[in-house]
């Protein structure tokens, strides 16, 4: 009986420390901040509102713009990672949330698009940080334009990610030859998936609710 | 089966000749066959008999057990409920025969009081006129010395006769006034005699009507201490229902811990972490109810302590200091509990707005997020707080039911158990007699393919017969 006792001690304690697989979130939202898309930051705002009431104590989120050279901290807008305490974490949501309308309200357009540099930058943030889910948001029409002399030809290891394209606008050349628009989709898909990723696209901004 | 059929070229026949060979077969063993199956079911039959009896020789055990259970507890119930009366008994004669001597002196006071003001207050009769006296010796001397100036004299006596009579009836009036004044006096000691006598008598009407309840009681003790029939059935009977009461106050009180949890479980993350794991359980909801059933615990340990329930006999037999002690500890880490709960239960009220108003400031909702700490949230926090202060000193007297529950448990887990093994001894006993009576039937049913030689046999054993009887009547003939 006393060895039993014993054993289902250290049963329990082993339970209680063993490392087991973190069960939080990690999402990391890149905002496409060039040309006519800019005006698009408002939906992005609402987006990032709904992602941030969605996520709990000790989940993390980032978001960072695309601009010409997006592989950067200093495009990050706003990041937290949510405390343990239930009051802490409203707090750090509401300061996130003051960050991210300042950002929408004052952001100047990029002229170029580096979405691969700011998928480098998401996954290195998420793969630092740990997180049991990851979630890469693309906030983007997905139309990649580099400026001359950034290498971008990468192929970006997303295995056991999850990449969402969020509201990816058709532009005008899509609407004379709607094979560009379902090419450019077909082509991030095949990126993503290549290297073990998981590829979605929302466009109804209005069924959110499976975003995360 | 190719084989069988082709024994003989023709697989009728084959099949006839196989039919009349196991037929004469089976009837070659026909004995032992039945044997084997008699002997198999007396055999089915005196298994399920002989363990029918261990099992209802169980069944008296326990019931003989259960009997004893229910006695000592009804005894020792029982005991309890005559101990507290006598203890009232004692109590009443202390606070109010005790002072008998001082009743009793008082009493006598005030009589000797009444009686001396009574003798004080006698009506004396007014002394005769002296006049009447003067009068004849005025006369007398008149008559005797012939004096001319009696007029005078007479007139003299007459003023002083009423100056005399006045003062006598001031005096008479005074003494009146004093008498009456003294009668006025006794009034309230009788007054005072009667409430103590009433008081008295109410007092021996409350002894003699609790020495009739001891009377009951001590015959219902006998009863149960001369393990009567009739105590037993009451005593059983009464189990059950405390047992019911007592679980479905139990029930209730689970509902009052749960509401109790959920008050004190979010806002607990606030000190332990809202996403740290003990197993599969958040550490916040573990800590929530250990605090639970801590508070439940010193609620045992203060209703022991008050000697109100005895589930800890321990600490029933502690010594009166250190029991008193021991409640005053209880007490104060309850109150403390307490108090630690009412403010999680603001931290939770706070912690709510807090979210509520985030919330809606994601949604864009200003508006909501500005009604969302309006002015009348108050009441909700403070009848939060009173619910978190309140509750854990009703779940003290839990223990009251819980100790109910505890002692019937056994009787009706006993009583239970009866049930389970008189059904389970029916059912061996039907299967012994099931199995003897398929015996029976199984042989009817080997005898059924056998009906040829078997009806072949018993014309041969009539005719046998018929042969002996002929033989038997020529022989007497």
């Amino acid at each position: 009986m006393k060895k039993l006792t014993l054993i289902a001690a250290i049963a329990f304690l082993a339970s209680c420390g063993a490392e087991s697989t973190p069960k939080n979130t990690g999402v990391y939202m890149l905002l496409d901040t060039s040309g006519t898309y800019r005006e698009e930051l408002n939906k992005a705002e609402h987006i990032i509102r709904y992602t941030l009431s969605r996520l709990d104590a000790t989940d993390s989120f980032a978001v960072a713009r695309i601009d010409t050279g997006s592989f950067s901290e200093k495009d990050i807008v706003a990041k937290a990672s949510f405390d343990d305490r239930p009051s802490a974490v409203n707090r750090q949501k509401r300061v996130f949330a003051e960050q991210v309308s300042e950002f929408v309200e004052t952001a100047a357009p990029s002229p170029y698009t580096d979405i691969t540099g700011g998928l480098l930058q998401a996954v290195e943030f998420l793969n630092e940080k740990g997180t049991g889910q990851k979630t890469i948001l693309i906030f983007s029409d997905l139309k990649e334009d580099l400026e001359e002399g950034y290498v971008r030809d990468i192929d970006v290891e997303l295995a056991g990610f999850k990449v969402i394209a969020l509201n990816v606008t058709k532009l005008r050349s899509d609407n004379v030859d709607p094979r560009e628009y379902l090419g450019r989709l077909e082509e991030w898909r095949g990126r993503v998936e290549k290297t073990g990723g998981q590829w979605r696209v929302i466009n109804d901004l209005d069924g959110l609710e499976g975003l995360l | 089966m190719s084989f069988m059929l082709g024994i003989t070229p023709w697989p009728v026949a084959s099949a006839l000749l196989w039919i009349i060979l196991i037929v004469a077969a089976l009837y070659l063993v026909r004995g032992t066959a039945h044997k084997t199956i008699q002997a198999a079911a007396q055999g089915l039959h005196r298994s399920f008999k002989v363990a029918s009896r261990a099992l209802s020789r169980s069944e008296k055990n326990l019931e003989a057990r259960n009997r004893d259970v229910l006695l000592a507890a009804g005894r020792e119930a029982k005991e309890r409920i005559i101990e507290r009366e006598f203890d009232r008994i004692n109590e009443t004669v202390r606070k109010d025969l005790a002072n008998y001597s001082a009743l009793h002196r008082s009493l006598s006071e005030s009589i000797g009081r009444i009686e001396k003001d009574h003798q004080e207050a006698v009506d004396v009769p007014p002394d005769p006129p002296g006049w009447v006296k003067a009068v004849e010796s005025v006369a007398e001397m008149d008559a005797k010395e012939g004096r001319a100036h009696v007029g005078s004299i007479l007139s003299d006596i007459h003023k002083s006769l009423l100056r005399a009579h006045k003062e006598a009836m001031a005096a008479y009036h005074a003494a009146s006034a004093k008498r009456h004044k003294l009668l006025r006096h006794m009034r309230p000691d009788w007054r005072r005699i009667q409430q103590t006598l009433t008081q008295v008598g109410k007092n021996v009407d409350s002894l003699l009507s609790r020495s009739v309840t001891i009377d009951r009681l001590m015959q219902e003790y006998e009863d149960i201490v001369r393990s009567h029939d009739r105590a037993v059935s009451v005593l059983s009977s009464s189990s059950l229902v405390n047992f019911f009461v007592s679980a479905f106050v139990l029930c209730i009180a689970i509902g009052g811990a749960t509401i109790n949890f959920s008050l004190i479980a979010r806002p607990m993350a606030e000190m332990v972490g809202g996403t740290s794991l003990i197993g599969d359980f958040r550490t916040a909801d573990i800590a929530a109810l250990v605090i639970i059933l801590v508070e439940i615990s010193m609620g045992l340990f203060l209703m022991e302590s008050l000697r109100i329930t005895r589930l800890f006999p321990v600490i029933g037999a502690l010594p009166d200091k250190t029991r008193v002690r021991m409640i005053w500890i209880t007490f104060s880490i309850l109150f403390l509990l307490a108090s630690v709960e009412a403010g999680l239960a603001y931290m939770r009220e706070v912690l709510l707005h807090d979210e509520l108003a985030t919330s809606a400031l994601l949604r864009g909702d200003g508006a909501a997020a500005a009604t969302a700490t309006g002015e009348y949230l108050w009441i909700t926090t403070a009848a939060q707080m009173g619910m978190g202060f309140i509750l854990p000193f009703a779940l003290t007297f839990v223990a009251i039911p819980l100790e109910t529950f505890v002692h019937s448990l056994r009787t009706v887990v006993g009583l239970l158990a009866i049930s389970i093994i008189r059904a389970l001894s029916l059912a061996l006993r039907l299967l012994g007699n099931l199995s003897l009576y398929l015996g029976l039937l199984l042989k009817q049913v080997y005898d059924i393919p056998l009906f040829v030689p078997l009806w072949l046999e018993e014309r041969i054993a009539a005719a046998a017969d018929s042969h002996r009887r002929d033989d038997s009547l020529g022989r007497v003939g």
